[in-house]
């Protein structure tokens, strides 16, 4: 069959703006987006750029939008789409765009880092592994799922408006929860500090995009919400 | 163009967990930078799935000299015991030391970390499966390298994110540092370092069947090789058994850990015929022969696969424990592994050879084991060699993190003594004659067609099963592959995010190390581990129980041989 495509291209070194290019490409139902698009680089125009690693949600590279939706290339398959309709690829909303479908991912980066994405332990480690029960490590377990590839953050209204764009966002938050809820973690205290301001878990405004997008599935709303739970209680322990 | 040059006492080529784990080690005493092609946490450590073993026997007694023996078997007897003991012994440590960093492994009853059976891992030497490797659900690799990284970015490393290492700078036969493209700017950088680690990973990429990732084109081996070093045992390439058909995805080893079961079009469980003891869980070239066996003699399925058998494990179990495989099961082939059986075939998964080092990571330039003063290398495109003619499943992660560490300690002890050196012009100098040469050539050929025909004939020639005489028509293939090569036009003549350029690099680094892996395949007349020579069957220990060694030479590549270190266990006959 064959497939179309319209595709978002900007190059700064050429372009003054961006525009959108279509390509006609043969594919098999079972094919990835992915696998289209390195077709087209292939057959058509080597100069398109997007980037790609492992080819099947595990690294989280080729985030971009998918007739709208931010998705992963390597998820979407031809048969998802119908044969006459042109699919519509375009970068990650939020980000800045370097070329084509390449987004600058330093700032995804930098807010993930200030939310102190680590364990943090005071007391000293056992000789052997710390023990934690099979329940509470299932608390987190949907959160580790979490690849980094910034199509919550790149869909949340919340990011997307000028307003309102310093929110740490729900990749960031996700992590923060996943430590949060660690029984292994002895930091709550500064993580709840980080987290209990406007654009800290309050910026959510519980828009459920990051939780539609997630190709993890990861129910990454109800994850935030947990946080505001979390931090209300210990203010009221507080008092 | 502009250039850039950057100094550091410690650079370290790729951030995979080899790479992290090395960077965690010295940061806190020497300035260390990571070099990367890909963005911070998609190097394809993080598609390992099943997990890392270790005899800490949470689940049953286990003991470091058990997972010795069969890490010693599993290699074929190929592999340096006195590397693989300091890997095992060191294990339990590596476990502790990653829950400790906040590693979200998985639990048993007892709130201990949870450990699952893996192909060729038993207990008592042999006599039945035991259960050594401890994992989070089926994406232990990514949890790792998610960890690392945050430890990376807790103890500030500098991180080049998207720079592509051109070329080694090797003067004086000490190596000092590195010439790098950013992707982003299209600057070149010369990087300055008194010590180089490279940990890139492997070459999986050459072959047109993978579970390996874009990048894994073996960048790290060749820029190593073009620098004068010998490649080491490179006709051992592993095929897992089980990649998902027809896209050669990974599906784990841990579906068989956790009970998955082989069947051909008949239903049967053919591995009872092929390893009567530990069936399913034999090792992973012994698999994949058997299955494709059962394909050449007709109780496979058309295209060339085998079912992979779940549907006893239940759902609890299944989406518990392997989540990741089940969800892309039900992407990619609409398939429910719960009610429905899985098409598999072999896929080719993990390089055992690679750049010689001793056991602290430093490279090794001769039969005589001189050290390569200022470079180091680990994971899996080094050659410790702790995996022979045959990798354990779970035994690459163990592999990475235990020599990850020792090479940072070993950095860190020798920057010390090593000055930086002031480096010429001349590395600088022919990157740009490299890069404009590539750009300026008016040629006929296409990258992706020389590309896609080079994986067709690595996978037809030198896959599972080899002779002579498909071997010596490979490396003709491949040596008019490499004119096609010097053919080939790159179209786009930008400096922003030139991935044509970058391939067409990558693309030069494969043909060279397809003829390597041709070559030592051709030479070794035995069968061991995961080279098996169809016209000679029998492993030969008389003629072949020795490493082979490539050297660069002017001539092309030159094939000499090195002794196997034996301590603890003696060849003997492999049976499973």
């Amino acid at each position: 069959m064959i497939m179309k495509f319209k595709i978002f291209r900007y190059d700064p070194a050429k372009d003054d703006e961006p525009h959108y290019q279509s390509y006609e490409i043969e594919a098999e139902p079972q094919d990835r987006i992915l696998d289209c698009l390195n077709r087209i680089r292939a057959r058509k125009d080597p100069t398109l750029s997007f980037r790609m690693s492992c080819g099947h949600g595990v690294c989280g590279s080729d985030g971009m939008r998918i007739n709208g939706m931010s998705s992963l290339a390597c998820q979407k398959l031809v048969k998802d789409f119908q044969e006459n309709e042109e699919v519509l690829i375009e970068p990650l909303q939020v980000f800045r765009v370097i070329k084509d479908l390449v987004v600058e991912m330093e700032p995804f980066f930098e807010r993930y880092n200030s939310t102190r994405p680590y364990l943090i332990t005071k007391s000293p480690a056992p000789d052997k592994e710390r023990l934690q029960s099979f329940q509470e490590h299932k608390i987190f377990d949907d959160a580790i799922r979490c690849i980094l590839c910034a199509c919550c953050t790149a869909s949340c209204p919340v990011n997307q408006d000028k307003a309102t764009e310093a929110y740490v966002g729900p990749a960031a938050l996700v992590r923060s929860f996943r430590y949060l809820f660690d029984s292994r973690d002895e930091g709550s205290k500064e993580r709840i500090a980080l987290l209990d301001n406007k654009d800290g878990a309050w910026g959510c405004q519980t828009k459920w995009m990051c939780t539609r997008v997630c190709p993890k599935e990861i129910p990454v709303t109800k994850e935030i919400f947990e946080i505001k739970k979390r931090i209300l209680e210990r203010k009221k322990e507080k008092n | 163009m502009i250039c850039m040059n950057f100094r550091h006492d410690i650079v370290i080529i790729g951030a995979g967990l080899a790479g992290l784990r090395a960077a965690v080690e010295c940061v806190e005493e020497a300035d260390v930078a990571i070099v990367s092609k890909v963005l911070p946490t998609r190097s394809h450590s993080g598609a390992a799935q099943g997990g890392i073993t270790a005899s800490i026997g949470n689940e049953e007694e286990d003991h470091w000299e058990w997972h010795m023996f069969d890490t010693v078997k599993g290699s074929d007897y190929l592999a340096d015991q006195d590397a693989v003991e300091i890997m095992v012994r060191d294990a339990p440590r590596v476990i502790y030391e990653l829950e400790h960093m906040g590693v979200p492994f998985s639990r048993n009853s007892e709130g201990k970390i949870a450990q699952r059976n893996f192909g060729g891992h038993t207990r008592d030497y042999g006599k039945k499966p035991v259960k050594r490797a401890c994992y989070a659900s089926d994406r232990t690799g990514r949890v790792v390298l998610d960890t690392l990284y945050d430890q990376c970015l807790r103890h500030q490393v500098k991180f080049y994110p998207e720079h592509y290492v051109l070329s080694l700078v090797r003067e004086e036969g000490k190596c000092s540092g590195m010439v790098t493209y950013d992707l982003l700017s299209g600057e070149l950088n010369l990087l300055e370092a008194r010590a180089v680690l490279i940990a890139t990973g492997g070459c999986g990429r050459i072959f047109k069947t993978t579970s390996n990732g874009f990048a894994s084109t073996g960048d790290g081996l060749n820029l190593a090789h073009r620098a004068g070093i010998p490649l080491m045992d490179m006709e051992f390439v592993q095929f897992h058994p089980t990649g998902l058909y027809p896209l050669g995805i990974l599906v784990s080893e841990a579906a068989r850990g956790e009970g998955g079961i082989l069947r051909n079009n008949r239903g049967e469980r053919f591995m009872e015929r092929y390893a009567p003891t530990v069936k399913d869980l034999a090792a992973r070239d012994v698999v994949s022969r058997a299955i494709l066996t059962e394909v050449q003699e007709g109780r496979g399925f058309e295209g060339g696969y085998v079912h992979l058998d779940l549907t006893h494990l239940g759902e609890e179990k299944i989406v518990e424990r392997l989540w990741e495989i089940t969800s892309f099961v039900r992407i990619y082939l609409g398939i429910d592994p719960v009610h429905e059986l899985i098409p598999v075939y072999p896929t080719c998964h993990y390089l055992m050879g690679g750049i010689p080092t001793d056991t602290d990571g430093r490279v090794i330039q001769v039969e005589s084991d001189a050290i390569v003063k200022g470079l180091y290398a680990a994971g899996e495109c080094a050659c410790v060699s702790v995996h022979g003619a045959n990798r354990l499943g779970c035994n690459s992660l163990l592999d990475t993190l235990v020599f990850g560490r020792r090479c940072g300690i070993a950095m860190k002890e020798d920057v010390s003594k090593i000055e930086h050196r002031p480096v010429s012009g001349e590395p600088m100098k022919r990157a740009k004659q490299m890069l404009s040469g590539l750009l300026e050539h008016k040629g006929r050929e296409n990258l992706a067609a020389v590309r896609r025909d080079m994986q067709t004939l690595m996978m037809d020639h030198c896959s599972v099963f080899r002779d002579e005489e498909r071997l010596n028509k490979g490396l003709e293939g491949i040596r008019s592959l490499r004119n096609r090569y010097s053919d080939i036009e790159i179209v786009d003549k930008g400096w922003n995010f030139n991935y044509e350029l970058m391939e067409a690099i990558e693309l030069g680094h494969q043909l060279d190390l397809g003829e390597i892996i041709l070559l030592s395949a051709l030479h070794r007349k035995e069968s061991r581990g995961a080279h098996f020579r169809e016209d000679f069957p029998a492993r030969d220990d008389k003629d072949f129980l020795k490493h082979t060694l490539v050297f660069p030479a002017r001539e092309g590549p030159e094939v000499r041989y090195k002794p196997v270190k034996i301590t603890r266990f003696q060849p003997e006959a492999r049976v499973y």
